[in-house]
């Protein structure tokens, strides 16, 4: 037997505004802009919701309807959560049907999608608390299986992981690591006695999450019916395919044929034999850790390097976020609730990620999804923003002239 | 080839491009004859150098009268220029000489730099039959700042010069859709080369000038303007900004450095502000003076109401400056790594300015990429792309 394993991350950030020096000092709102611009967090919402949410997760619930023996798994952020339930929330109901349906599994991850694992061990489980409410809150379970922002690991977490008592964890199943092993295996984390790690076949994965409509790939276009034999023809226990939820319908539009072809797939892959729909609980309950891996070092999904620089690389990356985590124990002493959220909404690992140089130069602008115009604007809106935020915790801005 | 200036007879970016355009197609194999209208004290070990006029003149240095650039009404007012008098007559001169030197010389394809020596370009055409390419540096709409202004004489000599020509080169697609617009130019004859920037037309400074070395000592953020004291460069932009920069950060110093028909206009509008405190007026700065200013600069702007490319911006850029430019000019289409602005958005131009005196991380991560990024925007790029239009039109 061999299974399929499906994990979509549903995950929107609270993008800061254009938000001036002059702001500084005059407007505690980051987040709120309401115009025409892709920073507006509501119109986005709302969009996606349309384009992708909304379709893609009636089309499953038919699914599931309709093949008993599917699966398939969600990690929501708690930001994204929180924003679809107030734009969207048409789209919130649809993904509680699909959760009652028993045939869907929810991970755990920080409620404010974040990278606090590696800067401060206090306020990561503060927030993985807080996802851990929000979901028993809208959908009445508890995750099992954590994701890590990013899919980011070090041997560390999984430690983590062990000790807070989950069947798993995953992570990338990235070549270099795991040398001649396949991803398609239960392994054992390094350092970790009960846990279960679970690895993206990114191959597979991102066949249809980044090449699914690009017609210079040799396989355009992609049938569910081939899909399904190269599934059926891989190696291991369990081909676990990873991708953001956006996937359907908003990165790969209807006009792709991405709808038709996830309607497909489960019937095609029911031609092969022996093939099953698992959750990641399921997989880890049914399958023995084939060996264990040693992560020393952070693994994350992005780019030919599979390591953080996406995220910390630069030196206004490093700027931004050693200033976030460094306003912690004011925040904690201010003991104002919307202050506590405002810094941690600016902790979420997107800012980070629109302020990377590393290929902007090459002219792949397309490497890297922003609504600003340069990682350099996204830049100078976030650092106000933090200025105003020291402000409002009573801390003196920098020297003029001296920072 | 038939220019205008050439450095250390320069004044501005013309005579740095064909300076830079020169030796990078010589360097491809490229044999070019560089005419100019009058003898100059000019050698280069890669172009011959040939001048229209060698008789008795004598030759000076160009001082602050910046002659391709100011529109003919302001060249007739300034004197102590290479040139004469009038700018016109001199255009004139200079084009009926160039069907003779053409027929004297053994060439294949005719270059002419801007309208002063389109005139030349064309009559050489007639002389010899060869095909003609035009290289638009600047029109008479961005020397004007837009269309009122414009002297006819000026625009009807740009206009033939694109007319007679078999290809025209523009410095950008900014330049481009000014040529198909305003010149009724289609657009398939119009072919966009930018600019680029190396050792030869910008060697790398030595650091700070000491003056400027001793108030980065005490405390203060320097932010260069570098240009001609203009319309078409913005000045004034770089002026209102200043003001609203200095009622948040005192410690923020501006230098305006150039000269032009704006240059009392500027110094007035500082004393209104009430910012003369904190503005230094340099006049016109060449040679090493120039690329040590970019050194010691923490920002230089290029506020360009109508900028055709822009090469100061890649001169800071390789002196590891970071650079905030306007969004009109040219140079913005091929830089990633530099802020960008509406000349006219004063309020976001001081927003960045400020946030690059503030931000120790944002002056790293451009210092680091503007200089990497000039790296590759070199003239030998540009010559390839010219080289390779030179062997279509010959082949």
């Amino acid at each position: 037997m061999k299974s399929v394993c499906f994990y979509f991350q549903v995950h929107q950030p609270y993008r800061v505004k254009r938000y001036r020096i002059f702001d500084v000092g005059n407007d505690p709102e980051y987040f709120n802009d309401r115009g025409e611009s892709n920073l507006n967090n509501k119109k986005i919402i709302e969009k996606v919701a349309q384009k992708s949410y909304i379709p893609t997760t009636r089309l499953i619930l038919e699914l599931l309807k309709r093949h008993p023996g599917m699966r398939v798994s969600f990690s929501f952020s708690g930001v994204a959560l929180e924003q679809i339930e107030r734009y969207a929330p048409e789209a919130l109901e649809f993904f509680k049907r699909v959760i009652e349906t028993g045939q869907a599994e929810i991970l755990g991850e920080t409620y404010h999608h974040t990278l606090a694992f590696f800067y401060s061990p206090a306020e990561f489980e503060a927030q993985v608390g807080k996802h851990r409410d929000i979901i028993r809150r809208l959908f009445g379970t508890r995750p099992r299986v954590f994701r890590n922002t990013e899919l980011s690991y070090r041997n560390d977490l999984g430690e983590w992981a062990d000790k807070a008592g989950y069947a798993g964890v995953v992570a990338e199943g990235w070549d270099p690591i795991l040398g001649w092993r396949s991803p398609n295996y239960v392994y054992k984390p390094k350092g970790a006695a009960n846990v279960r790690m679970l690895l993206k076949n990114y191959r597979l994965s991102d066949d249809v999450a980044f090449r699914f409509s690009s017609r210079d790939w040799s396989e355009w276009p992609l049938t569910a019916q081939k899909f399904a034999q190269w599934i059926g023809s891989a190696e291991g226990d369990t081909v676990n395919l990873f991708m953001d939820y956006e996937t359907f319908g908003e990165h790969q539009w209807e006009e792709t044929g991405i709808f038709d072809f996830l309607e497909q797939l489960p019937d095609e892959l029911a031609k092969n034999q022996g093939i099953d729909f698992k959750t990641p609980s399921e997989v880890i309950a049914s399958y023995e850790p084939r060996d264990e891996v040693d992560m020393p070092h952070i693994v994350t999904w992005a780019d030919t390097d599979r390591d953080l620089t996406a995220w910390v690389g630069n030196p206004m990356q490093k700027a931004a976020i050693e200033n976030i985590y460094a306003l912690e124990n004011d925040v904690h002493l201010a003991n104002d609730h919307k202050l506590l959220e405002d810094w941690r909404k600016l902790q979420t690992s997107d800012h980070f990620y629109y302020m990377c140089t590393k290929w902007f130069a090459d002219g792949d602008v397309h490497a890297y999804f922003s609504p600003y115009e340069s990682p350099y604007d996204a830049y100078i809106a976030y650092m106000n923003a933090l200025s105003d935020l020291r402000l409002r915790l009573g801390k003196r801005l920098p020297a003029p002239g001296r920072a | 080839m038939f220019g205008w200036e050439f450095p250390p007879y320069n004044s501005g970016g013309l005579g740095v491009a064909c300076l830079g355009l020169t030796k990078a197609l010589s360097e491809l194999g490229l044999e070019v004859l560089f005419v100019m209208p009058k003898k100059l004290d000019v050698q280069t070990p890669w172009a011959r150098m040939i001048f229209a006029d060698v008789e008795g003149v004598s030759v000076r240095a160009v001082d602050s009268a910046l002659k391709p650039y100011v529109t003919s009404r302001g060249y007739g007012r300034r004197e102590g220029s290479v040139y004469g008098n009038n700018l016109l007559a001199e255009v004139r001169r200079y084009a009926a000489l160039g069907g003779e030197i053409a027929r004297e010389e053994q060439f294949d394809v005719i270059y002419a730099h801007d309208w002063l020596s389109f005139g030349a370009g064309i009559a050489a055409k007639r002389a010899t039959g060869h095909p003609l390419i035009v290289h638009v540096h600047a029109t008479e709409f961005d020397r004007c700042g837009g269309a009122l202004g414009i002297n006819p004489e000026v625009y009807e000599m740009e206009k033939e010069g694109m007319e007679a020509a078999d290809v025209i080169i523009a410095v950008s697609e900014l330049t481009k859709n000014i040529i198909t617009r305003e010149y009724g130019i289609p657009a398939e004859k119009v072919r966009v080369v930018y600019n680029g920037i190396d050792e030869t037309t910008a060697p790398k400074g030595s650091g700070a000038l000491p003056r400027l070395r001793v108030l980065k000592a005490s405390g203060y953020r320097l932010v260069l303007f570098l240009g001609r004291v203009t319309l078409q460069k913005g000045p004034d932009y770089f002026l209102r900004a200043a003001k609203r920069v200095i009622e948040r950060n005192p410690h923020v110093l501006f230098i305006l450095s150039g000269a032009g028909d704006m240059d009392d206009q500027v110094m007035h509008l500082a004393a209104e502000l009430g910012i003369g405190g904190h503005v230094f007026f340099t006049g016109f700065l060449g040679g090493a003076d120039r690329h040590e200013v970019y050194a010691a600069a923490d920002l230089f702007v290029m506020p360009s109401v109508s900028e055709p490319f822009g090469i100061t911006a890649l001169e800071a850029m390789r002196q590891g400056t970071p650079v905030l430019m306007s969004k009109q000019s040219g140079v913005s289409e091929v830089v990633r790594h530099a802020l960008k602005v509406d000349f006219w958005d004063v309020d976001e131009m001081a927003n960045k300015i400020l946030s690059v005196v503030g931000y120790a991380g944002l002056r790293q991560a451009l210092a680091e990429n503007a200089a990497q990024e000039a790296e590759l925007l070199t003239w030998t790029q540009a010559a390839q792309k010219v080289g390779g239009i030179v062997h279509e039109l010959v082949r």
